[in-house]
């Protein structure tokens, strides 16, 4: 369902133009308001639906296969850590589903380099990072060198 | 080149460059800094970390996930199912290597925040098969780009790379890569020691079956432009597998993913008159493929061949059996989140078809062909294997360097690791990231040095569609046609034609031949003398010039490759129609090509299949 947005909710702030996974949402230069420049080249990924502060961007199903009068909304809420889906079909019917999205405050990942320093010795061994530790298992698996 | 001698050029350093910031270079990144703490470590990505690659939407499970903790599987029988399901032919040092290390990556997931299913009973994580785990994740990228963030010196978004250098001291050695900012058309020259090419498989090669508005719901993500085969095949690394594209069988139109369906939810497909057909195909596949038919589970390839056999035999439409399993209003659940956490746009065909799969049982499509290298297929480089176990031709320098020097790769860049799915990828990455340390580190003071004339030769290359659009569109009152260029999304309307005609895309019911692929070689050299002639009027179309560029050469890769396999391996994917069936005897092998940059001529080679697992 390529992505289109109303008129009255856009303020044209960009976030969508920011995240928008195949550079398809641009500012109209006349209206300063966001819009879909090549609807058959998008994905329905929702990337800019979610992104959007004002809940101003809605899909419509593609033309060639999708008949009118359907929608599928979504709500994005990092600061709940959950996302919300209404889908409504063409005869009316409604079914709703909420999801967690995180189980972790946002930012809080550590940096590499915020744990001990590696020796130069464990760059010659076949172990990344964390492990063996955070295989969970004893030791990294391996297989018997080759002999040819 | 007078309208662009202007044009602000970036000079950026680094150590180690990744070149896409999808799961393979967020892997990579974060793998760089563990090791190389004092390295400069830089990610460039033509869109936005946060929501690009093939997982921007989301997913509902991990695909590669051993579960060693709990003695669930072992690394050597992810070997054994990849090897059966792409009837014998992979790389299985490479593909030993990620299964031992992605439980790690698995689990660092979830320490960053991902929810993971768990089965409440047991508390380990939620199996939706043998080697899928269900999670929500349709945060599942921001949360990986937040470490990839962390990781890198610095992220260049909205930068798409073009091109890589080559060290102008030393002959075969990669120094750097050169693009364009497609927001504010600056040219970027990166220079670095080492190049992690981490980009996207392809869509959109072949015709889709949806050319309207509907091209843009491919299976794989349009934005998937087949640079992580162009980059390196443009300095001559060898690919291998290139031919071993995939079909997919997948829900009609929206192309929803049908894994949770088989696996968790358990429905099973019919045809037309409501009789299950696959079992009726079985001594007519044994005919083509010999016992591989009688490998468990069933390769997906044939499974794909027996319902193309179902359609052509006239009982289609086939079906998804759904209405028994979505009666239990969890597994209902499942199965509407399923696409919601992955794939949006098929919740919409069925909400505007009214389609309730509680009600009616949902129509199936095989899709056009992808090439790709992480799911059920290997397309990708010919890379270095681990140097604690592979084999000796298998093994040349550093993990996953390609046959270039300080050339690295992970994700659908690296051939021969099929079912390596997002975590995989992410596995690969830190391979690759670990390995290019390793390299950085022993170059002391032998630095590559990128040649200046080099360079600015491809910033006029790079940029000459927007002058060809800005001198030809003069000649014309006002429309797409013109007499001196053609518009990107032309270019790839014909490469797109050629490819499904030709060399067994969804018009010919992916059968083609040799003269056939004779034929569309011609055609795609004289679409490849065309594409200087590209016209692009903004920073936007640029950027479809070079996703084009990429594609095309990418393609004519695909078709060496499909022209040199003489047998059909894996029927369901494609079919030589002149060699129809398998043949092991000839063709037990890795096919291998390098393209000669100056000459433009391709070289094909067999490589060895060394079977390290019993």
């Amino acid at each position: 369902m390529p992505t289109f947005v109303y008129m009255t909710r856009c303020d044209g702030c960009g976030e969508c133009v920011d995240i928008c996974p195949s550079d398809i949402m641009h500012i109209d230069p006349v209206s300063r308001r966001a819009y879909n420049i090549e609807p058959n080249m998008c994905w329905e990924c929702y990337s800019c639906v979610k992104a959007c502060p004002q809940n101003a961007i809605d899909c419509r199903g593609y033309a060639d296969f999708a008949p009118l009068g359907h929608s599928v909304r979504v709500r994005r809420e990092e600061e709940k850590g959950t996302i919300s889906w209404k889908i409504k079909f063409r005869d009316g019917r409604e079914k709703n589903f909420v999801s967690p999205i995180r189980t972790t405050p946002w930012g809080s990942i550590k940096s590499p380099s915020d744990y001990e320093a590696p020796s130069p010795d464990a760059l010659k061994t076949q172990e990344l990072a964390h492990e063996p530790e955070a295989l969970h298992v004893e030791a990294l698996p391996a297989l018997p060198p080759r002999k040819d | 080149m007078g309208l662009f001698t202007t044009r602000k050029t970036v000079f950026v350093e680094s150590d180690i460059l990744i070149i896409g910031g999808g799961f393979g270079g967020c892997g990579a990144a974060y793998e760089s800094r563990y090791w190389g703490r004092d390295l400069k470590v830089v990610v460039v990505e033509k869109a936005n970390i946060e929501r690009s690659g093939a997982v921007a939407q989301g997913l509902y499970a991990i695909n590669c996930y051993m579960g060693m903790q709990w003695d669930e599987n072992q690394p050597e029988d992810h070997v054994r199912y990849a090897r059966n399901d792409l009837m014998g032919l992979v790389r299985e040092d490479l593909g030993y290597d990620i299964a031992r290390h992605v439980d790690s990556s698995v689990h660092m997931f979830e320490e960053w925040g991902l929810p993971i299913m768990k089965d409440e009973e047991t508390g380990r994580y939620k199996r939706e098969g043998k080697w899928q785990i269900m999670i929500h994740g349709e945060s599942y990228k921001p949360i990986i780009a937040e470490a990839a963030r962390k990781a890198a010196t610095k992220v260049y978004n909205w930068v798409m790379v073009t091109h890589l250098l080559m060290d102008k001291t030393r002959p075969n050695r990669v120094a750097g890569a050169v693009g364009f900012s497609v927001r504010d058309g600056k040219f970027y020259v990166f220079r670095s020691k080492a190049v992690i090419v981490t980009a996207g498989g392809a869509s959109h090669i072949f015709k889709p079956h949806s050319v309207g508005e509907g091209m843009g719901r491919t299976w794989y993500a349009p934005w998937s432009s087949a640079s992580a085969y162009a980059l390196p095949i443009q300095v001559g690394a060898k690919m291998t597998q290139m031919e071993n594209r995939i079909v997919l069988t997948r829900f009609k139109d929206g192309y929803g993913p049908v894994g949770a369906y088989f696996l968790h939810l358990k429905t099973y497909t019919e045809n037309a008159y409501g009789d299950n057909y696959e079992a009726t195909w079985y001594d007519s596949i044994k005919e083509m493929v010999g016992d591989y038919v009688d490998k468990q589970p069933v390769p997906t390839c044939l499974r794909n061949h027996a319902f193309l056999q179902e359609i052509k035999a006239g009982r289609g439409p086939i079906r998804m059996v759904t209405k028994e399993a979505f009666a239990d209003p969890d597994k209902e659940t499942v199965g509407w989140e399923n696409f919601l956490g992955m794939t949006i746009g098929q919740a919409v065909v069925w909400a505007s078809q009214n389609i309730d799969p509680k009600e009616t049982n949902p129509e199936l499509i095989m899709s056009e062909p992808y090439v790709m290298g992480s799911h059920a297929t290997c397309s990708g480089a010919w890379a270095s294997g681990p140097e604690d176990y592979a084999p000796s031709d298998y093994q040349w320098g550093y993990n996953r360097m390609m046959t270039v020097d300080g050339l690295f790769g992970a994700g659908d860049a690296i051939g021969g690791t099929a079912h390596k799915f997002s975590s995989g990828s992410f596995t690969e990455g830190r391979l690759a990231g670990k390995a290019a340390v390793r390299y950085v580190n022993d170059l002391g003071n032998d630095q590559p040095r990128v040649d200046e004339t080099e360079y600015e030769d491809l910033k006029t290359i790079i940029y000459q569609p927007l002058e060809n659009y800005k001198v030809g569109r003069n000649e014309i009152v006002a429309g797409t046609v013109s007499p001196s260029y053609l518009l990107p999304i032309q270019g790839l309307q014909r490469l797109e034609k050629i490819m499904d005609e030709y060399v067994g895309g969804t018009g010919t019911n992916y059968l083609t031949n040799e003269p056939m692929l004779t034929r569309g070689l011609e055609l795609l050299s004289m679409l490849k003398e065309d594409l200087p002639h590209l016209g692009a009027d903004s920073l936007h179309q640029l950027m479809r010039a070079w996703e084009l560029q990429h594609r095309t050469l990418a393609s004519e890769c695909v078709t060496q490759h499909t022209l040199f396999r003489e047998e059909t391996r894996w029927p369901g994917y494609y079919y030589r129609a002149d060699h129809p069936k398998l043949d092991d005897i000839d063709w037990h092998c890795f096919t291998l090509s390098r393209y000669n940059p100056e000459s433009g001529e391709w070289a094909m080679e067999k490589a060895p299949v060394h079977h390290i697992i019993d």
